[in-house]
Order: structure tokens, then C-alpha cells, then sequence
């Protein structure tokens, strides 16, 4: 049975700019990273690995040096790492990403039965939650959004028992395998690669798969799959700060103004 | 009769001690290799001046009691030897000498052994009454003081009763025989007296003989092994650890004797257990499971169960909780203060030790406190501990001009590091340094958003991978930038740029900024006035400028200079200074075990009622000022060395 981590390279939100100009990201020399959220569903299929023998296969659609993303997959311990890449997936909205991604695990179905697919509950960048539930609707696999702990997985009955975590409650929601599952950062720990891991995966094969493996409509895919597009990124304006009491001679008094200040303005749940 | 008997005994005492010794030291061959022999003739000076002349042994209270036993042995030396040579061929003896010479020795001996004999009466006193340390009152302990008393009675004997008899004159040269001997010559001992020299004289082989093969046994060995431990000692201070090797199939740090260094082994062989490390070690000294002695004793234990079978099977683990193995925890309150190092008699290193042992945790198996996990990640993403954006890097002068570095035009790089760019109170120091620097007329430039974090924490965590990466990138952007002169404000950066970078072939001239305001000062390039403000200062020393750097006297004198009093000094201060708790990673992690170092060295401080604690190091300010938080109503402030020399500047000026 396969596991499946959905992985995604982004650009290290804290220190992107947006142009004024053309309102897209300033990418240039902003260091890429794993979307931290996945670096959770890895985690996670790793330990399915470990815990019921799966075989753990990274994916990720992106530009060529996605492969560095693909790389730290394998130091981190999955068998496989695949990325998707071509030029025609570019420019993909949520949609037509989720169609590659959904027909690269149609296509690892041919070699062995899919268990789980993993995804982060949402990228840094992009904020849309989107792919993940896309993948299973294509796939018609059970969609498992928002998990924290994985309670049970039964292989006899093929079910799996996952708690999701929702705002002010917990959900325990019990589901047929396929299952696709987002996960949120409390669901595990992600583990540090060791030296010798690292070096071997600087030396291991990250496969490559294009249109030509896929075979998709490209109409499906990339810039003209996708029906929504970004008109524009801007920065909301921040009104100025202000200081409230005097938190030195005062700071009870200074506490009790804040306090009364968030009660008007509706921020503390009580 | 008696001399062939003891001819035998002597040749098969000879041949089981050579053997015992033979089986235990060439057990330090399983270690990997390490060159210990350059510089041959300081380190015979450093061997005569610290082993021979006993320098830090004697630095602390009992030290000259163990001096007055050390010396006396090397004297007694001479009269064991003749002792064993006369045994064998009796016409063989001092006695052949000329006179005076003979009588000078007998004396020297017969002195010496008295004084031996006191010393290790009062050791057995003290280490009963006073130990130095709780667990110091071992059967072993007191069965080696015992036997050291039982050799000098039996020799004390030997001559008295000789004298008693008249087979030898009593006089001037045997001053101590010749007064026991009267009690000797006692009517009541009249009937035993004539066997009494044989007797005392076969005490004194068999004591002597039997000692001798239990030395390499015990932790006695020692006088065997210290000697050669300091001539083998790293030349200079050892502040930083060896690069390792990273290539497929390797094995990093060390879990087992063989990954440990042949003189690390040799260092475990050269402990007697004085407990002056565990004394001085802050994790220890505060109630956490460190013991710096004990690492050591362990790695002793481990050597002995498994040196033979190290070649045979993949030895026992170094780190774990049994006997022969020290615990991830213990190993992970280490703050590389160094001060076990600096205490040692014998010059054991224990720091590339428990560096080493981290470097498995951390390399080979991924295992450390989950604190570290954002840590490792933030440098190695971020180029700097708390993940904050590298553009953030120059806020710190959003509101001053600071050049940016260019070879030619500017003669020093300010290395501002992560502490002085992104903590709130140490980008004041920062602030106050450049102000400094700028009334001195000192040439430099930053390097912006473009530096990044040394890597000093990362490399004592034992991630000597991820300093790889950061030191390579650093020495090839300072290689590229044309750096050669470097000011830094911490002593952590300072200590890498300086020590750490050369490793990686970078000889860069750095100056921690306590040094370069004193030499400003002195050069009369940095006109101050006197500061009233501050009021009684003390001076904590970061370990990294003072231990591990040798720089104790510039912040001082700065000091001096700037209110026109000598800093009041704390109770442990320069080389015994104690760790405000931030070094070695430590920084970054939190501190379940045992009560928080930093209080302990804030008591210490306010003891001494201070108005302003000085510091040069940004984590013992963040240290202090957190440590000072505790103490409601303190009044005490907490100053940089350069905030101190800022405030002249205004001085200066009115």
C-alpha cells in the first residue's frame, strides 16, 4: 500500500515583498522552503511507513527547482520523490493543480494500492485550502480536512479514524480508505534529517514526470485549466499603533485600558 | 636466602606491574588518531611548569598538601630505587657515594618522608571532615592514603630500629629516624628490637611491590598518566573542536570508545577524581544531572568493559544511563563554559567530549531537545536563531547612519551578529558602539542584510554539519568582501571568527570591541569623561572573551578609566568566573533541570550590592537582565561595556 505526501515549494513568506507595479510576488533571492504544513503531512506518512510498512512517495508540481523541496523529501526518509513539472502546468490555479497531482496518483495506483494521501491544510503562499479537498472530489477518495491526530487505522476493515480539529471543538470522524487527509500543525513533530540521510539523498534520483508520463488534456492544466486568476496583491494599509496609559508608572491601569479597548472592538472571546 | 627470595618477587612484581600497565593503556589505541606531538619543547616548559611544578594544582585550598605528597614522591623516588637495588645487590647503595652527598640524601629522604607522612594524614583528615566533593570518601580513596602512611612507617621503622641497635650512627642526617629511634630503644621492646629492621624492611618491599600493581588498577594510575597528559595537552586553550569528516559512509560524533579521540581515552585514564571540574561546572554546581568528573569516569568504565571487543563487535553505547555511559540530558546542560577545563590539574578536556557526544545525538540519530528543531531550522533558512526575516538584519539603524563594509575604503567589518541586530536590548549596545566607534574616528562597515549568523551555538550543539554549511559560506562571502579586520561585539562571534573560521584556512585579525576601546583609550583616539551615574560596578566575565579568549584585563581597565574606581570583583571572577548560563546552545533551550544558572550568578552579583553589573557578551545581557527580573525593587541596572563607554562620551563632550 502507498502512502502519499503532497508537497509544496513556497517562498519564504516572511521575507517576500510585493511589487507595486505588477502586484505579483518579488521572488528574486527569496529562499524557497517547504510550505510548513506539509512538512507535517510528510512527517506523518513517514510514520505510516514506519508504523504499517506503506511505502512513502513524495509529489510535487512545480518549477524544476522544486527538485531541492523533493530532495529534503528523500533525506527526510520517503522511497520515492516525483516531481511534476512541465511548462504547460504553468501558471495553474488550485483547480488544474489538483487535476496533475490527482492523475500523478491515479497513475502510482497502477503500481500498488493507494492508502492515504497526505496535504498540508494549506500553503503559506497561496492560503486557499483548496488542493487537498480537489484531489479527493477527482479521485473520489474519502476527504479528511483539518487533522490533528490519527486514531486508527484498520487495514482488515480498510477504514481509517482521524480527529479533526475544528475551532472551539474536536471531531472524531471515522472514513473508508482511500482516504485524502489535510493535516494542521499539531498532528506531529516533523523529524530532523540525519547527516547520513542528507548525503545520501544528495545523491539519490528524484524522478521526473512530464506531460509526456501524464498524458493530460492540456486544456486541463496550467494557465488554460484554470478558470480563476490573481488580478492583483497588494498589502493592506495598517492604521498607525497607538500607546495606551503608561504601562511604566501604571501598568495595571495601562492593562485594564487595553483590555476595555479589545471588549469594544469585539477581539476577546469571553 | 632473603635477597634471592626478594630478587624473585621483585622480577615477577616488575613483570605483572609492565604487564598490567601494558593491558591497560594500549587500550587507548582503539581511539582515533589525533597529532599530539608538535611543538615538543613548550610542551616539555608546559609539562615542567603545570605537571613537575604542580602550578594548578596548588591553586586551590589543599593543593599544596597534594604539592608537599607529589614532590616528596619524586624525592622518595630515589630512595625506593636504591631501596629496591640495594634488595637485590646489597653492596649497592647511596652509602658509595661521597659523604656529604650520601648524608644530603639520607636527610632529603628522611625529611621527605615525614613531610609525606603529615600531608597524607591531613589528606585523610580533610577528605573525612571536608571532602571535596560528597561521594569523595571511597574505600579507594582512603586504602591509597593508607598505603602511601604504611610505606613511609615501614621506612621510618627500617632506619629507627638500625639506629636503636647501633648499626647505624644517629645524628644529623637522619633527623626523624634518629629521634623514633629513641622510643625504639624502649626496655620494653628489647626482645623484639633485633628483628625489627628485617621486619619493617620486608613491610617496606611488600607495601612498595604490592602498591605498585595496584596502581594500574585504581585511580592512582594517575601517576602514571597525568605526567604525559599535560605534555599531550592541546597547546594554547581549547575553544573549539575539530571538523569532521562528512562523506557517504561515515560516522559522525561519538557513541562508542572507538569514535572517541586516543587522547580523549588517555584523559579518562588520567583522572584521580579531585572533583575540582564537577566544583567549578555550572550545570553541576546547580542541581542538574552534568558532572563533568563523572563523563570522564565514564568513559573510563566503557573503555575497560569494552576495548577488547571493540575490534570484534560494535561496542556498548557511551550515551545512555548505565554504568560507562553519560545521559542525553546531562550532556545537553553543558554550557561549553570551559571552566572544568580550566580547573583541571592534568589539563582533561571535556568539552570536545561532550561535544563529540552530541554530535551523534544530533548527526547520527536526530535526537535532541525539540527546542532545537526551530533553531536549527531558522539558521539554516534564515541565517539566524529566531527566524526572523534577514531583512530585519540592519533595523537596528533605521535611525543612524552606518557604513556599509567596502574593501579599501573601510578598514573594519563591524560583525554585529544576531543578538546586537534582532534583541531588543542588545541592538542598544549596538546603537551605543557605533557611537563609540564614530568618536573614536574608526574606520568600518556592516555587511546589512547580507550577514548572517556565525554558527557558534550550532557547532557546540554538536550540528557540525549545519556549520559547515554556515562556516562555508561565511569565510567564502568574508573571502569575497575582502574582509581581514573584524570588530564584533560578542564574545560567541568572536571566538568563531577568531578560532572556529581558521579551521576552514581564514585568518582574519578580530577584536572583541572591550579590546578595541581600550586600545582606543590608550592611544588617546577616544576622549572620555568621567561617569557619575553608574556608581559601584561589577564585572561579570563571558566565558568566551575571558576562559576561552584570555582577554580578562581590557574591560577592566576600561572600567577604571571611565568612573576613576576599580571594578568591584565577583566572588568567582576571571579564569573562576561562573557562566551566566547562555553558552554552548544553551542559549536556546529552556532549563527544566536543577534552578536557572542565571540566578545563581545574580545572587552572586547583587552580593556584592552593585549599582550597574558591566557585561561584554549579548547572552549574559540577556541572561542578567533576565535573571535581575526576580529580584523585585533591584535597583541594579545592567550595562554593555560600550553603553559604559558611551555615556563618557557625553562627559567628553560638556
Amino acid at each position: 500500500m502507498i502512502v502519499v505526501a503532497c508537497i509544496k515549494q513556497v517562498p519564504d513568506t516572511t521575507q517576500v515583498q510585493i511589487d507595486p507595479v505588477t502586484n505579483t510576488l518579488i521572488r528574486d533571492g527569496i529562499p524557497f522552503i517547504v510550505n510548513p504544513y506539509d512538512s507535517h503531512a510528510l512527517e506523518e506518512s513517514l510514520r505510516l511507513k514506519e508504523s504499517h510498512g506503506f511505502r512513502a512517495v513524495a509529489l510535487s508540481m512545480g518549477p524544476p527547482n522544486a527538485e531541492a523541496t523533493l530532495r529534503k523529501a528523500l533525506a527526510a526518509g520517503v522511497d520515492r520523490s516525483i516531481l511534476l513539472s512541465d511548462r504547460v502546468f504553468g501558471g495553474a490555479d488550485t483547480l488544474s493543480t489538483s487535476n496533475v497531482l490527482a492523475a500523478a496518483i491515479e497513475k502510482l495506483a497502477q503500481e500498488d494500492e493507494i492508502g492515504i494521501v497526505f496535504c498540508g491544510k494549506q500553503t503559506i503562499d497561496g492560503d486557499t485550502a483548496q488542493v487537498g479537498p480537489g484531489i479527493a472530489v477527482r479521485l473520489g477518495f474519502s476527504q479528511l480536512t483539518l487533522v490533528d491526530r490519527i486514531e486508527k487505522i484498520d487495514l482488515a476493515k480498510k477504514t481509517v479514524t482521524v480527529r479533526r480539529k475544528l475551532e472551539g471543538r474536536y471531531e472524531i470522524v471515522e472514513a473508508r480508505l482511500p482516504a485524502m487527509i489535510t493535516v494542521v500543525r499539531e498532528l506531529n513533530r516533523p523529524r530532523y534529517p540525519t547527516v547520513p540521510m542528507r548525503l545520501a539523498s544528495a545523491k539519490a534520483q528524484v524522478e521526473l514526470w512530464n506531460n509526456e508520463v501524464l498524458k493530460l488534456d492540456v486544456n486541463t492544466v496550467g494557465l488554460k485549466g484554470s478558470p480563476t486568476w490573481v488580478s492583483r496583491i497588494f498589502s493592506p494599509q495598517r492604521s498607525e499603533g497607538e500607546i495606551l496609559g503608561d504601562g511604566l508608572k501604571d501598568p495595571v491601569g495601562a492593562a485594564l485600558l487595553l483590555v476595555d479597548r479589545l471588549l469594544e472592538k469585539d477581539l476577546l472571546a469571553v | 636466602m632473603q635477597q634471592s627470595l626478594f630478587t624473585a618477587l621483585l622480577i615477577a612484581s616488575l613483570v605483572l606491574f609492565c604487564f598490567s600497565c601494558y593491558r591497560r593503556l594500549s587500550l587507548v589505541a582503539v581511539g582515533t588518531g589525533e597529532y599530539r606531538f608538535d611543538q615538543p619543547l613548550i610542551r616539555l616548559k608546559e609539562m615542567l611548569v603545570y605537571a613537575i611544578g604542580q602550578k594548578r594544582v596548588v591553586r586551590r585550598p589543599f593543593g599544596l598538601n597534594h604539592g608537599v605528597i607529589f614532590w616528596g614522591f619524586l624525592v622518595l623516588a630515589l630512595a625506593n630505587a636504591e631501596f629496591l637495588i640495594s634488595g637485590v645487590f646489597p653492596g649497592l647503595s647511596f652509602q658509595l657515594l661521597p659523604k656529604t652527598l650520601a648524608g644530603a640524601l639520607s636527610f632529603a629522604f628522611d625529611v621527605c618522608s615525614l613531610a609525606t607522612l603529615v600531608a597524607v594524614l591531613v589528606a585523610a583528615v580533610r577528605r573525612t571532615v571536608r571532602p571535596p566533593f560528597p561521594e569523595a570518601r571511597t574505600f579507594e580513596a582512603y586504602f591509597i592514603l593508607g598505603m602511601i602512611a604504611l610505606l613511609m612507617t615501614a621506612y621510618f621503622g627500617m632506619h629507627a630500629a638500625e639506629i636503636a641497635l647501633g648499626k647505624v650512627p644517629a645524628g644529623a642526617t637522619l633527623p626523624v629516624s634518629s629521634a623514633l629511634a629513641g622510643l625504639l630503644a624502649a626496655p620494653a621492646l628489647a626482645v623484639v628490637l633485633p628483628g625489627l629492621p628485617e621486619t619493617f624492611w620486608w613491610l617496606h618491599a611488600l607495601v612498595l611491590l604490592g602498591f605498585m600493581n595496584f596502581l594500574p588498577f585504581s585511580k592512582h594510575m594517575h601517576i602514571l598518566t597525568a605526567i604525559p597528559n599535560v605534555f599531550l595537552r592541546t597547546l594554547g586553550r581549547p575553544n573549539c573542536q575539530e571538523r569532521e569528516q562528512f562523506a557517504e559512509g561515515n560516522r559522525y560524533g561519538a557513541n562508542s570508545i572507538d569514535q572517541m579521540s586516543w587522547k580523549d581515552l588517555l584523559d579518562s585514564f588520567s583522572c584521580t577524581e579531585c572533583g575540582r571540574c564537577q566544583n567549578v561546572c555550572p550545570a553541576a554546581s546547580t542541581g542538574k544531572s552534568l558532572n563533568p568528573r563523572l563523563v570522564v569516569h565514564a568513559l573510563k568504565e566503557n573503555l575497560l568493559e569494552n576495548g577488547r571487543s571493540v575490534t570484534t563487535g560494535r561496542p556498548a553505547a557511551l550515551i545512555g544511563s548505565d554504568c560507562g555511559q553519560s545521559a542525553e540530558a546531562s550532556l545537553w546542560s553543558c554550557t561549553s563554559c570551559g571552566a572544568c577545563m580550566e580547573a583541571c590539574p592534568v589539563f582533561i578536556e571535556h568539552l570536545p567530549k561532550v561535544v563529540k557526544m552530541r554530535r551523534h545525538l544530533v548527526q547520527m540519530e536526530a535526537k535532541f531537545p525539540e527546542e532545537l528543531l526551530n533553531f536549527f531550522e531558522n539558521i539554516e533558512q534564515r541565517s539566524n536563531p529566531w527566524g526572523m526575516a534577514p531583512s530585519e538584519r540592519v533595523k537596528w539603524a533605521s535611525q543612524i547612519e552606518v557604513p556599509t563594509f567596502e574593501a579599501g575604503k573601510t578598514e573594519y567589518l563591524l560583525f554585529v551578529g544576531c543578538s546586537g541586530a534582532f534583541d531588543a536590548r542588545n541592538k542598544q549596545v549596538t546603537v551605543a558602539l557605533t557611537k563609540v566607534l564614530d568618536a573614536a574616528g574608526v574606520s568600518y562597515g556592516i555587511l546589512g542584510k547580507e550577514e548572517k549568523c556565525c554558527g557558534e551555538s550550532v557547532r557546540r550543539l554538536g550540528n557540525e554539519y549545519l556549520f559547515e554549511l554556515v562556516a562555508q559560506q561565511s569565510v567564502e562571502q568574508f573571502r569575497s568582501k575582502g574582509v581581514t579586520k573584524v570588530i564584533t561585539q560578542c564574545p560567541h562571534c568572536y571566538n568563531t571568527l577568531k578560532n572556529d573560521f581558521r579551521q576552514y584556512g581564514l585568518e582574519l585579525e578580530v577584536v572583541h570591541h572591550s579590546e578595541l576601546i581600550k586600545e582606543l583609550l590608550d592611544a588617546q583616539a577616544l576622549q572620555v569623561g568621567t561617569v557619575q551615574e553608574l556608581g559601584d560596578v561589577v564585572l561579570h566575565d563571558s566565558c568566551y572573551l575571558g576562559r576561552h579568549n584570555g582577554v580578562y584585563d581590557a574591560p577592566r581597565a576600561t572600567v577604571l578609566e571611565l568612573t576613576g574606581t576599580p571594578v568591584k570583583e565577583l566572588e568567582r571572577n576571571r579564569e573562576n568566573a561562573f557562566c551566566c548560563g547562555a553558552g554552548g546552545g544553551r542559549m536556546w533551550l529552556e532549563e527544566h533541570e536543577g534552578t536557572p544558572i542565571n540566578k545563581n550568578r545574580v545572587q552572586e552579583a547583587l552580593a556584592k550590592d552593585p549599582d550597574t553589573i558591566c557585561v561584554a557578551c549579548p547572552f549574559c545581557m540577556t541572561m542578567f537582565e533576565d535573571g535581575l527580573k526576580d529580584h523585585a525593587g533591584a535597583t541594579t541596572q545592567v550595562k554593555d561595556i560600550a553603553e559604559i563607554v558611551a555615556l563618557g562620551l557625553k562627559g567628553a563632550a560638556s
